[in-house]
C-alpha cells in the first residue's frame, strides 16, 4: 500500500531575485513500512520536498497524497524530524514527548500510554523527569524520535537528522533510529546529502538533479543486513555508493 | 544501543588536585567579598575623616554620622510614607509597563505587517528623551502619583517592547517549523513555544526595566510630586539640607538594589533548565 504519493509536482517560487524553478515534474511514492532516502546536490530542493509533504508550502502544480488523502493543511499525518533535536529545554523529556499529542489534542489515556511505552522500550524510562540538557546527544535525538512517533504519524520526515552529531555518535544514532523505526513498522522519508548514510539506511534511494530538481534515478538497495552499520561493511555497499556518487557529479 | 544510554553528568571524582582547585575557588570568592566590603568601608571612613578634619565642608557634603543621625530622626512615619509613595509608584510603573510591553510585543510578533509599519515609530520613540514630555504629562494628568506613574511607564515601555520582541523573533525557526508541521495554530505556537521559550529573555528585559523604572519614578518626582524620595531629594537640595538629600539617596540605593535582587533571584529560579 502506498503511504505517500508524490505526483507530477512542480514548484516555482518568487523572491526579490526573481522566479526560481525549484522542482519540475517530480514523481515518487513511499510504501507502507518502507524507508526511502532522497539525495541530491546541495540547494536542489530536498528540504522543499519535505515542506511540501507536511503541507507547510503548496506546490505550483501536482498533487500530494498521504494514505490516499490529498494533503492540504498540516494535520499531524506527517512527523517532522530536523537537523537538531529541537527539544524544548523548559520541558521534561516526558512533556517534550507529549508535545505532538498536546498540540493535536489527542491526549487520550491510550496515546499517553503508548508514548510511555516508547520511552520505556527505548531506554529513556529513567529519564522521563529529566530536562533535555541533562541528556547526551544520542539520547536527545532518540527522545526527538519518540516525540515524533508518539502521535502516530503516517509518515516520518527526516531532514538530515544526524548532521548535528559527531561522526561516531552519528553512526550509532543512525542504527538506533533505524531499528526503532523498523520495529515500530513506521514509514519514513529521509533527506540527506550523505550518500553513504542514504545507502546504509534506506530501502530505496532517490537521486535528484540540480535545480530545477527532477528525479535522475531510483535505486533499490538490496543488502540483506540488519543494521545500517552492518550494511556499510557489506561488499555491495561500495557499489551502490560509487554509482550514486557518479550520478551526482 | 545501550552504550549511548548514559548520563551526561558524572559524579565528580574528588582527587586531591580537585580539592585544591575547589579550595582555590573558594578562596578567590572570599577575597572578592573582602575587597568589596573594604572598598565600601574605606569610602565611608574617608568621607567621615574628611569632614571631621574639615577637608570638605560637612554642610555641603554631609557625612556618614550626619546621615546616620538624620536616618534615625527620619525613622518615623514620615520617611516610611515617602518610601511607600516612591515604592508604589515605581512598582506600579514597572508592572504596568512590563505587562504593556509583553502585550504589545505579542501583537507585533503576531502581525509582521504591523511590525513593519510601526518600526520607525518605535525607533523615534526609543530615541526621544521621555523626560521632555514632563510638562505635557503635568498638564494632562496633573501633579501627583498618576503623573509619576505615567512618566515611569513612558520611559520603560518602549525599551521593554523592543527587547521582548527581539526575544520573540530570535526563537529557533526550527522549533516553529516543528510545531507547524504538527498542525499547531498560531495561538498554540505563542503559548507553547514563543512565551515559554522567551522567558530568559523576558527576565533579563525585566532587569533592565527595573533600573529604568527607578529613573522614571525619580524623574517624575522631580517634576511633579508632593511626596516621595525624589521629592525629599529635591526639597533637601532647595533648602540646603544635604543630610536629607544623602539619606534619601542611600535609602533609594537600598530599595533599588533589593528590587533588582528580587528579579535576579526570580530569574535564577525560573530559568535553571534553560541552557
Amino acid at each position: 500500500m502506498k503511504i505517500l504519493n508524490f505526483e507530477n509536482i512542480s514548484l516555482i517560487y518568487n523572491s526579490l531575485k526573481g522566479e526560481t524553478h525549484a522542482l519540475k515534474d517530480v514523481n515518487f511514492s513511499v510504501n507502507k513500512g518502507e524507508f526511502v532516502a532522497i539525495v541530491g546536490p546541495s540547494g536542489c530542493g530536498k528540504t522543499t520536498i519535505l515542506s511540501l509533504i507536511s503541507a507547510l508550502i503548496k506546490p505550483t502544480s501536482g498533487t500530494i497524497s498521504i494514505a490516499e488523502k490529498t494533503v492540504t493543511t498540516p494535520n499531524g499525518d506527517t512527523g517532522y524530524m530536523l537537523q537538531s533535536d529541537k527539544l524544548f529545554e523548559w520541558l521534561t523529556i516526558e512533556k517534550n514527548v507529549m508535545l505532538g499529542l498536546d498540540i493535536q489534542k489527542k491526549k487520550s489515556i491510550e496515546n499517553i500510554e503508548y508514548a510511555h511505552s516508547l520511552l520505556d522500550k527505548y531506554g529513556l524510562k529513567d529519564f522521563k523527569k529529566h530536562y533535555p540538557n541533562q541528556l547526551s546527544g544520542g539520547m536527545r535525538q532518540r527522545a526527538a524520535l519518540i516525540r515524533t512517533l508518539a502521535f502516530k504519524p503516517k509518515l516520518l520526515l527526516l531532514d538530515e537528522p544526524f548532521s548535528a552529531l559527531d561522526f561516531q555518535t552519528r553512526l550509532a544514532v543512525c542504527d538506533d533510529v533505524y531499528s526503532i523505526i523498523k520495529s515500530e513498522n513506521a514509514s519514513a522519508l529521509l533527506v540527506t546529502h550523505d550518500i553513504a548514510e542514504a545507502v546504509a539506511i534506506a530501502d530505496r534511494v532517490i537521486v535528484l538533479s540540480h535545480r530545477p530538481a527532477t528525479i535522475k534515478s531510483i535505486y533499490s538497495i538490496e543488502i540483506n543486513k540488519e543494521t545500517p552499520l552492518l550494511k556499510r561493511e557489506d561488499t555491495k555497499f561500495s557499489g551502490y555508493f560509487e554509482k550514486i556518487l557518479k550520478e551526482l557529479n | 544501543m545501550k552504550k549511548f544510554i548514559q548520563r551526561k553528568k558524572i559524579a565528580p571524582l574528588v582527587s586531591s588536585s580537585q580539592k585544591k582547585y575547589l579550595q582555590q575557588l573558594k578562596r578567590n570568592k572570599i577575597q572578592i567579598i573582602i575587597w568589596q566590603i573594604s572598598i565600601f568601608a574605606s569610602f565611608i571612613l574617608l568621607w567621615e575623616i574628611a569632614v571631621r578634619l574639615r577637608w570638605i565642608d560637612g554642610f555641603l557634603f554631609s557625612s556618614p554620622t550626619r546621615v546616620f543621625n538624620m536616618a534615625r530622626r527620619l525613622l518615623d512615619d514620615r520617611i516610611f510614607f515617602h518610601m511607600g509613595v516612591t515604592l508604589l509608584e515605581c512598582i506600579l510603573g514597572f508592572l504596568i509597563s512590563t505587562v504593556l510591553g509583553i502585550l504589545i510585543a505579542i501583537g507585533l510578533w503576531w502581525s509582521q505587517k504591523a511590525r513593519k509599519i510601526l518600526e520607525p515609530y518605535l525607533i523615534v520613540l526609543n530615541a526621544l528623551p521621555k523626560v521632555a514630555l514632563g510638562p505635557m504629562i503635568i498638564v494632562w494628568v496633573g501633579i501627583g502619583m498618576q503623573a509619576i506613574i505615567l512618566m515611569t511607564i513612558l520611559i520603560c515601555v518602549i525599551v521593554a517592547i523592543i527587547s521582548i520582541l527581539n526575544g520573540f523573533l530570535n526563537i529557533d525557526e526550527g522549533k516553529v517549523l516543528l510545531l507547524k508541521s504538527m498542525g499547531a495554530t498560531k495561538f498554540q505556537i505563542l503559548f507553547r513555544l514563543i512565551l515559554p521559550g522567551s522567558l530568559p529573555n523576558i527576565l533579563s528585559a525585566l532587569k533592565v526595566n527595573i533600573g529604568l523604572a527607578w529613573v522614571g519614578t525619580i524623574m517624575g518626582e522631580y517634576l511633579a510630586s508632593r511626596a516621595g524620595l525624589g521629592y525629599l531629594i529635591l526639597y533637601g537640595g532647595q533648602v540646603f539640607r544635604m543630610d536629607l538629600v544623602v539619606t534619601s539617596i542611600v535609602i533609594l540605593c537600598v530599595l533599588a538594589a533589593l528590587m533588582y535582587l528580587g528579579v535576579a533571584i526570580l530569574e535564577k529560579k525560573l530559568i535553571k533548565n534553560y541552557k
